[in-house]
């Protein structure tokens, strides 16, 4: 299995990173002898095996729908990327 | 009484609580030490003003139960503190500052410890050398333009050059260990689920795991008596009985059986690492435990299945650096520009690389092939070690398959970098304990680790082992402040 540049600039688009020509080249050489090496999977046979989901054996617990954190207005609006003190402003992503 | 930053912090807490040193001289002592050694850059951002009053205020009214009475100690980057700058070595997150604080640092500041700063680590904690921070390579101690290994530098090359008295780190595929072997120092990796992971910046979710560095066994015990707690924050923190790890430490292992994996003598592995371990081997014997050969058969594979399932998960966690809501943002045209040209530039080279490794493998069309037969293999690796726990208490095995390197020496090659972590990530694969120990240096006198590994929940005999081979090894680092 080879990674060609097509590829590269496919899964970079898919993960929203732009990569100019020349990175995409060098990127598609790395990405080629990681997956090389990862290849190394297929000489298992694990037709019958379960696969892993979590390495404790327990199930996710259950919790009332309960609000813990209150008051925490100004803490929250602190991160907000625009000086705007009574709104969290960001760019529109929206259509 | 021996220089402050050079006391253990044992030593420490006993000296507070005999009132021999105050909270003041002994985070004064740190900062001192911590400015003449930038030449280091082992911290991304400083907290010495703070950690002054704060000192201060505890010497004031004075609390002798807490577990850490006063004492300055500097954490990892990838620790949300609540209102100091949390970086995780990234350009995405460089004005990041935090409105919470993770509960392990939180368990520490609860227990009278003091935050002294953050240190440099690898971007996202993803790195062998700490070479991929946005904020710079780190120095080892050990000696000039050595790698003090990763993701855990700056944690690393901060304790092993006494700028804290122990550190914490987190650990993904090897990433306290590799660095507390390249350092002469010790880094325990504890079991999924024993630390909690809320306020942790996310790499790998089922394999990130926090954990004690330090300069001896028994600090080590005692800082993870600290931040090992059962955590509501955290849907995969597990609720069992912890032990006392550090009043329950003995040096008494005898009868304990370890393991030696067949696997693990890999090729091309230096004659000095095969030696280390059989001598390793030896000292275990001296120390009472019996030993017994082993087999982890699908060891070979367990950095294959590390290197699909990591970028799978990082891949998902990282997706929330968009420029929108917090963090870096690069103006674009429209907004598919701005969220390419943010994540372009936000991250780097090693970031990137298994964003798309992540992506790739996750992709439609591919994810059975990769992220599904990693997870069986995992499954397999996991039930190696179950088979081997029948038959053993603990397994000891090298930490590294080599000492330090220069650095800029395996930065072109992302497979050479990777092999580093071959003893670690089967450790994180299967979520056991692990621990890694000083245990001699190489012909370039570089320290080399042994690694003991654990059962599930069994950190308290790791510990022992741990702590009865250190009396024996005997190990001291020879550092010669050539930076200063």
């Amino acid at each position: 299995m080879t990674i060609d540049l097509k590829t590269v600039k496919h899964i970079s688009k898919l993960a929203r990173i732009s990569v100019d020509e020349k990175k995409a080249n060098k990127l598609a050489g790395d990405l080629n002898s990681i997956f090389e090496f990862i290849e190394k999977l297929n000489e298992l046979n694990t037709e019958n095996v379960e696969p892993l989901t979590s390495v404790a054996n327990t199930t996710l617990r259950f919790r009332k729908d309960e609000v813990e954190s209150k008051n925490i207005r100004e803490k929250i609006l602190s991160n907000s990327p625009d000086n705007n003190k009574d709104f969290f402003v960001v760019p529109k992503v929206v259509e | 009484m021996s220089e402050i930053t050079k006391q253990t912090l044992n030593e420490l807490i006993e000296n507070v609580k005999n009132k021999k040193l105050s909270s003041l001289e002994i985070t004064k002592a740190f900062i001192e030490r911590s400015e003449k050694s930038k030449k280091l850059n082992a911290y991304v951002t400083d907290n010495f003003s703070q950690a002054i009053d704060n000192a201060k205020k505890f010497d004031e009214k004075p609390n002798f139960e807490f577990k850490l009475p006063g004492i300055p100690i500097a954490v990892k980057d990838l620790f949300c503190t609540e209102g100091t700058r949390t970086t995780a070595g990234s350009k995405i997150l460089s004005n990041f500052i935090p409105t919470y604080e993770s509960t392990v640092t939180k368990n520490m500041w609860n227990e009278g410890a003091i935050l002294l700063g953050k240190l440099n680590c690898d971007e996202f904690a993803m790195g062998s050398s700490n070479e991929t921070s946005f904020f710079g390579n780190v120095q080892n101690p050990i000696s000039e333009n050595l790698v003090p290994g990763g993701s855990s530098g700056g944690s690393s090359s901060a304790l092993a050059a006494n700028l804290t008295p122990v550190t914490i780190g987190t650990d993904t595929g090897g990433s306290i260990r590799q660095p507390a072997s390249f350092t002469g120092t010790v880094g325990l990796k504890p079991t999924y689920g024993s630390c909690s992971r809320y306020g942790i910046v996310a790499f790998a979710s089922s394999l990130d795991q926090a954990g004690p560095m330090s300069t001896n066994v028994k600090d080590a015990a005692l800082l993870l008596e600290v931040i090992s707690s059962f955590d509501k924050k955290d849907s995969t923190s597990i609720d069992f009985k912890r032990n006392k790890y550090s009043s329950e430490l003995t040096n008494n292992i005898k009868g304990l059986k370890i393991g030696i994996p067949n696997e693990y003598r890999v090729d091309g592995m230096p004659s000095e690492i095969e030696d280390l371990w059989k001598k390793g081997i030896d000292y275990a014997k001296e120390c009472g435990a019996e030993i017994i050969d082993i087999s982890l058969p699908h060891t070979k594979y367990a950095l294959p299945t590390y290197y699909i399932v990591a970028p799978a998960e990082a891949s998902s966690n990282l997706a929330r650096y968009d420029g929108v809501k917090y963090g870096f943002r690069s103006e674009g045209e429209n907004l598919i520009d701005m969220y390419e040209k943010t994540r372009s530039e936000g991250f780097g080279e090693e970031v990137k690389r298994r964003i798309l490794i992540g992506t790739y493998v996750l992709s439609s069309g591919y994810y059975d092939a990769y992220y599904l037969k990693a997870q069986k293999v995992r499954q397999l690796i996991k039930k190696d070690f179950d088979d081997a726990y029948k038959k053993v208490d603990a397994i000891l095995t090298p930490s590294t398959p080599s000492s330090a390197f220069k650095i800029g020496e395996k930065t072109n090659d992302p497979v050479s970098m990777y092999l580093n972590d071959i003893f670690t990530v089967p450790v994180n694969l299967a979520g056991l304990p692990g621990i890694s120990i000083p245990a001699g240096i190489d012909k370039k006198g570089f320290p080399l680790g042994l690694q003991i590994i654990g059962k599930s929940f069994d950190e308290q005999s790791i510990l022992n082992i741990a702590y009865s081979m250190e009396e024996k090894i005997n190990y001291k680092n020879n550092i010669t402040d050539w930076w200063i």
